[in-house]
């Protein structure tokens, strides 16, 4: 059973559409980037999935249980983009609180494994008021993970961390997978979508315009053949066109020197996915 | 039930932990012993009875009722509020500083939680406003030997009106963001008093028009009328003259209540808090 769908989701602010009927599904297991400018309407499919925002049409389903009903929200972890942890309680608090709400009966063996899985094994102890932003992200990510949920949504979850930092969280989602926990990630961190997620989604103004994973998103376009009259390239061929294109070329006589395919960066292929739109 | 708890006993830890809360046991003490000590000088200076201009008063039950009666009215601002301060960001408030999404998405009722906030909120102000209430009538009583002969029902409708000021605030917070909702609740508080006010004149004006206008204000708006009620329930054993000057009271005349008070406050409560629940389950964060 796929972890989260989205079905035709179309949520309006007033007149601003913030989804123009969005479907999606992340599947089992399954991390899954999603990709898109500043006000594309991904922080909106997230709280449509969390039960914090009303979809205006269509439906959303985590782990089969509509979304917001109390099953849904039993088998997901959250990190909002933008979230405060009540500066009076200390890191290990926050985690309390949220087992107790989750009902989580693990106690400080979780508490305990958490905080040193997001590298605050030390400042258990601290009150969320002494810590730095970075601190509080990675206890956002623990207090996502308390409860063991099957579906993880995490709203740019590194966008107040240091490169180590990152790089922690990405071990940490690595970690998630193994544990066949599904993610929902907004980033606007491309290297590291690209490096973690098995498929990226880009959204712009509400709707989809480019899927796949990574690699194919990435995947090489375009052919350049380098002969003696000079290099030529071929934009809409692959890969696998080279071998005919080459026997033609050398059945019109022509000496051949080199064959290049060239491979967008998963940026190039974003900003041509979101051209026009950004001017 | 179980978010409800965790989040009342949150309330608590809050209030303990957060320095801000120090300020209210400091202006407590300020408070009371400045009350000791206007029961003082006031005692000292009172002996049997006077003659007033209506008859003999009773100058012991004047000076006495007059004393709680005040108090009554500070103790229901202070523990209104708490109340308020405990309440005011509850659910607008709090979305907009992004404390409330991570507790709304755990599989809690989003019912239970506000509940919680309630409840956590009253506790605190109800103990606050009993505390203040039976230490005047210590004091009063200790300086000057005058007792309420009904002791807690004033306390009844002082813990009444703290409840209905709570249920407002949390009404206002799904609606208004924190500044605007504490704003807007100590206006609401100042018209009931105001209300309380123009009740006392119209009597003493004989004016039925503005009479009416205070009675009409404190019925909608019931920790007034609930107040006044208490005051009244304060002097209901005095007797003659004593008792028609301390109705008219220091701040807002005494007006009996009756059953239909506390029927028509129980219905506010239910009415409010219903509102208040059923706009948070709908509103998106
Ligand atoms: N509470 C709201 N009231 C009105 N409009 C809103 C509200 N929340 C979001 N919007 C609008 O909905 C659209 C999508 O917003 P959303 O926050 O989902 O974008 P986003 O993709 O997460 O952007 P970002 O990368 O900046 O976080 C935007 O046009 C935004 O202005
Ligand atoms: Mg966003």
């Amino acid at each position: 059973m796929a972890a989260f769908v989205a079905h035709e989701l179309v949520k309006r602010y007033g007149a601003t559409v913030a989804l123009g009927g969005v479907s999606l599904e992340v599947g089992e297991g399954e991390l899954v980037g999603l990709l898109g400018p500043n006000g594309a309407g991904k922080s909106t499919l997230v709280k449509i999935g969390c039960g914090l925002v009303r979809a205006s049409e269509g439906h959303a389903d985590v782990c089969g249980a509509p979304a917001g009903s109390k099953e849904a929200r039993a088998s997901l972890g959250y990190l909002a983009e933008l979230f405060r942890f009540p500066g009076w309680l200390t890191a290990g608090e926050v985690l309390k609180l949220h087992q107790d709400l989750v009902g989580s009966t693990r106690g400080t063996a979780e508490r305990k494994e958490l905080l040193s899985l997001v590298g605050l094994g030390e400042v258990g102890e601290r009150r969320v008021d002494a810590m730095s932003k970075g601190m509080q992200q990675r206890l956002g990510i623990a207090q996502a993970l308390v409860g063991s949920p099957r579906l993880l949504m995490l709203d740019e979850p590194t966008s107040a961390l240091d490169p180590a930092g990152r790089r922690a969280v990405r071990d940490i989602l690595e970690e998630v997978r193994a544990r066949g926990i599904s993610v929902l990630l907004n980033s606007h961190l491309l290297s590291e979508v690209e490096l973690v997620c098995d498929r990226v989604i880009i959204l712009l103004a509400g709707e989809i315009v480019a899927e796949g994973t990574p690699q194919d998103l990435t995947a090489a376009r375009g052919v350049e053949i380098e002969t003696d009259s000079g290099s030529r390239r071929w934009d809409e061929a692959g890969r696998d066109d080279i071998p005919a294109l080459v026997a033609q070329l050398v059945a019109e006589g022509a000496h051949i020197y080199g064959v290049r395919t060239s491979k967008p960066t998963l940026e190039e292929v974003y900003l041509e996915a979101v051209r026009g739109e950004m001017g | 039930m179980n978010a409800t708890r965790v989040v009342a006993t949150f309330t608590f830890k809050e209030c303990a932990r957060r320095r801000v809360f120090i300020v209210v046991p400091i202006t407590t003490v300020a408070f009371l012993s400045l009350y000791a000590l206007g029961n003082h000088y006031a005692f000292r200076s009172i002996g049997g009875s006077v003659a007033g201009p209506m008859g003999q008063v009773d100058a012991r039950t004047l000076a006495g009722a007059t004393l709680v009666g005040l108090s009554m009215f500070v103790t229901l601002f202070l523990g209104s509020a708490l109340g308020i301060f405990l309440s005011f960001s509850a659910v607008r408030g709090d979305a907009e500083q992004g404390v409330l999404q991570p507790l709304v998405v755990r599989p809690v009722a989003r019912t239970g939680l506000l509940l919680g906030r309630f409840l956590g909120a009253c506790t605190l102000s109800i103990g606050y406003v009993s505390f203040l209430y039976l230490a005047s009538v210590a004091i009063t009583g200790a300086t000057g030997g005058w007792w309420p002969q009904r002791l807690l029902s004033p306390l009844f409708h002082l813990a009444g009106g703290v409840t209905i000021v709570i249920a407002l605030t949390l009404l206002g917070s799904v609606f208004l963001s924190a500044l605007t909702n504490g704003i807007v609740m100590f206006m609401l508080y100042g018209a009931g008093l105001l209300a309380g006010l123009f009740g006392q004149l119209g009597g003493v004006l004989r004016s039925s028009a503005l009479e009416s206008t205070g009675k009409v204000v404190s019925w909608a708006l019931p920790f007034e009328a609930l107040y006044q009620s208490g005051l009244n329930s304060l002097t209901a054993s005095a007797t003659g003259v004593t008792r028609v000057i301390v109705q008219l009271g220091p701040l807002g005349g005494a007006q009996p209540g009756g059953p239909l008070l506390v029927l028509w406050s129980l219905a506010y409560l239910v009415l409010v808090g219903g509102l208040a629940l059923f706009a948070f389950a709908r509103r998106d964060l």
